[in-house]
């Protein structure tokens, strides 16, 4: 035990000489591998580790309190702040369990354009976790290529709607706008963009390379049962050989007309779950090929008409009385969706992410529940460490793809 | 008569609703309209008392006592084919009516299915940890103890999970105010520098939108500022700010640049 005085103060970091040989490493909240502010606290004995416990909350906002006191279109920019790296994501997702509360049918070009949008920030997000982890793991140069295409997806983000990371892109009932001119071009170009860099840049840095696979080969191996026992979903879930992703089996939006396969691999180690993202890329340029050609088909409307839950288009609120009546009750007391509770999951770049609604007919959710990926893959790693040796450990979370915002939430 | 609004709970309410305002719910199926449902739900009351049961936005909802939610969920895990926990949480209702509601939402992979179990606990009884079924609910469970303070038995880890161990108060209460309460404003106060220096400090302010006009470094109305250091014990002194001309537009200037142009 460390017995501190003036002169050699309290080290938190340290904590040597216990009875059984072991030694207690704090790793984090502040580390650049910790993906944001995780707090780990290793046991080790020589380098392997013994014991491992994972410590969150360094990044709690309190977002599901926030949720019961704001309206429902009030909360949807919050959403953004769950996983930033791909924000569409849990725009979508929120605003789907509030239409799957309300009833509401969505306009098909509005269904278009939020299914790019998600497999825009499919790719974003899957870009960041290749770059990120290919940085932890040591290849600086694949963290550089990476962002350079993650920079031009989000540009094209923010050609729709005007921000990088926050996006809001989509809102309960529809999107809010149309697809500008030229973007569909920029898109098209950006997709044969990422499937070249893919096969000729990432693929060819990191699919042989002999150091990439020697650290990631057989490190952080997780059986099928223990990843659905953790509740592990998505590339995860995927990665340990279950082929479950909720876009194929419970489809929303416009996945079941859509034609595209889900990847799985089954080695259950991290160099897995690395192919897993780089196929599942590639799938999502496909689906968003598709959805180009998909998009002349549709009528121009974007919102869902329910004047009872959804203001109406600016230009009926500017020239129609009624409509702007509706629209100044919808903003100033928002809208109040039937009593109910209901659960929607989608299918996030990292996992499931669903929301639980409990409505009690009021303006103000009763209860919201975010269920984050992240937040049970976090959980996971009080398991999937322990064993391993302590240069794997950055490995393994950056295999885990957590991002904090969603974890402490 | 004057309708019932519970005391105790400071969550944000509506200013206005209409006299006449009936709240609508959201549609829901029998269990016997779902093959699949029906024939898992028999297996379950078999066993165990099935308070109620119905098939909302094409999920299933079943209600039981909250003795029996470890026994339903092993039935439900092992008969049924639910091999993964989504999520668990609870929902307050401690103002309404002195209970919780916890939920497991359980996913059945193969028959793409979901399911919702549901307890009612009055304050004060715990209910049983359910990760000897699935590890997920170790992280879950600490989350809902942490945030309603409600004890599960036999986990192997009960602690709290986001908030800092020493707090006080269980946050998503719906007893508990958004901006924290008073235990909250002193928390950081007392922790860093000790609680001899809360007069000195004074209490944190958590409200996002507060303005403090007499702070210069940071937020105070443009043009009112108050230069730093000076004395406000007796008021705000009428000093007018000097700009720096740099980055002003001389409108004149450009006004005669215009005309130059044309």
């Amino acid at each position: 035990m460390q017995q501190p005085n003036r002169l050699s103060p309290f080290f938190e970091n340290l904590n040597f000489e216990r009875e059984d040989n072991t030694m207690v490493i704090n790793f984090g909240p502040q580390h650049p591998s910790a993906h944001g502010q995780l707090r780990l606290m290793l046991e080790l004995d020589g380098e392997k580790v013994v014991k491992a416990y994972p410590d969150i909350g360094y990044l709690h906002r309190g977002i599901e309190k926030m949720a019961e006191n704001m309206t429902y279109n009030e909360f949807l920019p919050t959403t953004d702040r769950l996983d930033y790296i791909a924000s569409t994501s849990n725009n979508y997702a929120y605003a789907l369990a509030v239409e799957k509360l309300i009833g509401l049918e969505v306009p098909r070009r509005a269904q278009v354009i939020r299914t790019i949008l998600l497999e825009v920030n499919r790719i974003i997000s899957h870009l960041f976790f290749i770059a990120t982890h290919a940085l932890d793991v040591g290849a600086m140069s694949v963290f550089l290529y990476a962002f350079r295409e993650r920079e031009f997806g989000m540009d094209l983000m923010e050609d729709y709607c005007g921000a990088r990371l926050t996006h809001s892109a989509v809102r309960i009932g529809g999107v809010p706008l149309d697809i500008p001119d030229g973007w569909m071009i920029a898109l098209r170009k950006w997709c044969d963009k990422v499937d070249y860099e893919l096969k000729h840049t990432y693929n060819a840095l990191l699919e042989k390379n002999r150091i990439w696979k020697m650290r990631l080969e057989n490190v952080g191996v997780l059986s099928s049962k223990d990843a659905l026992s953790w509740g592990c979903t998505g590339p995860m879930l995927r990665g340990s050989g279950v082929a479950y992703d909720i876009r194929k089996e419970e489809p929303y939006e416009l996945y079941s007309e859509l034609d595209f396969d889900i990847p799985i691999a089954d080695t259950n180690d991290s160099y897995g779950r690395y192919r897993l993202y780089m196929a599942e890329m590639e799938e999502s340029t496909k689906i968003i090929r598709q959805l180009i050609v998909k998009y002349d088909e549709t009528e121009p409307q974007l919102m869902a008409h329910a004047p009872q839950y959804i203001s109406a288009p600016k230009e009926e609120i500017m020239t129609q009385n009624y409509a702007l009546m509706q629209h100044f009750v919808l903003v100033t007391q928002g809208m109040r969706p039937p009593k109910g509770e209901v659960y929607v999951p989608t299918e996030s770049p990292k996992g499931e992410l669903g929301f639980y609604i409990k409505s009690e007919g009021e303006p103000y959710a009763y209860r919201l529940k975010c269920r984050a990926p992240s937040f049970f893959h976090t959980g996971l790693l009080q398991e999937l460490l322990v064993g391993t040796y302590i240069a794997d450990v950055v490995t393994i979370i950056g295999s885990t793809n957590i991002v904090f915002g969603e974890v402490d939430r | 008569m004057r309708k019932y609004v519970p005391k105790d709970s400071v969550q944000k309410k509506a200013y206005y609703t209409d006299r006449f305002h009936v709240v609508p719910s959201v549609p829901t199926q029998d269990v016997s309209t779902d093959e699949i449902f029906s024939k898992q739900l028999e297996i379950l009351s078999s066993k165990v008392e099935i308070k109620s049961a119905y098939i909302q936005v094409g999920q299933m909802r079943v209600e039981i006592n909250h003795q029996d939610n470890y026994k339903a969920i092993e039935i439900l895990k092992n008969e049924c084919g639910y091999e993964m926990m989504s999520e668990m949480s609870a929902v307050d209702y401690l103002a309404k009516d002195g209970t919780f509601e916890v939920f497991y939402q359980l996913l059945n992979l193969k028959e793409r299915k979901r399911v919702r179990v549901v307890c009612r606990i009055e304050q004060g009884l715990a209910v049983e940890s359910i990760v000897p079924l699935y590890k997920a609910a170790n992280f879950a469970e600490r989350e809902m103890f942490d945030m309603f303070g409600i004890v599960v038995n036999n986990h192997p880890f009960l602690k709290r999970i986001i908030m800092p161990d020493d707090w006080e108060g269980h946050p998503l209460l719906k007893t508990y105010p958004l901006q924290g309460d008073e235990f909250a404003s002193w928390y950081e106060v007392d922790k860093i520098f000790g609680k001899d220096a809360r007069e000195a400090i004074g209490p944190e302010n958590r409200d996002p939108a507060r303005i403090d006009r007499y702070d210069t470094k940071r937020f105070s109305r443009v043009g009112r500022e108050v230069p730093f250091g000076a004395d406000i014990s007796n008021g705000e002194p009428e000093t007018p700010i000097e700009y720096s001309t740099t980055f002003l537009v001389d409108y004149n200037a450009s006004q005669t640049q215009l005309e130059d142009r044309k």
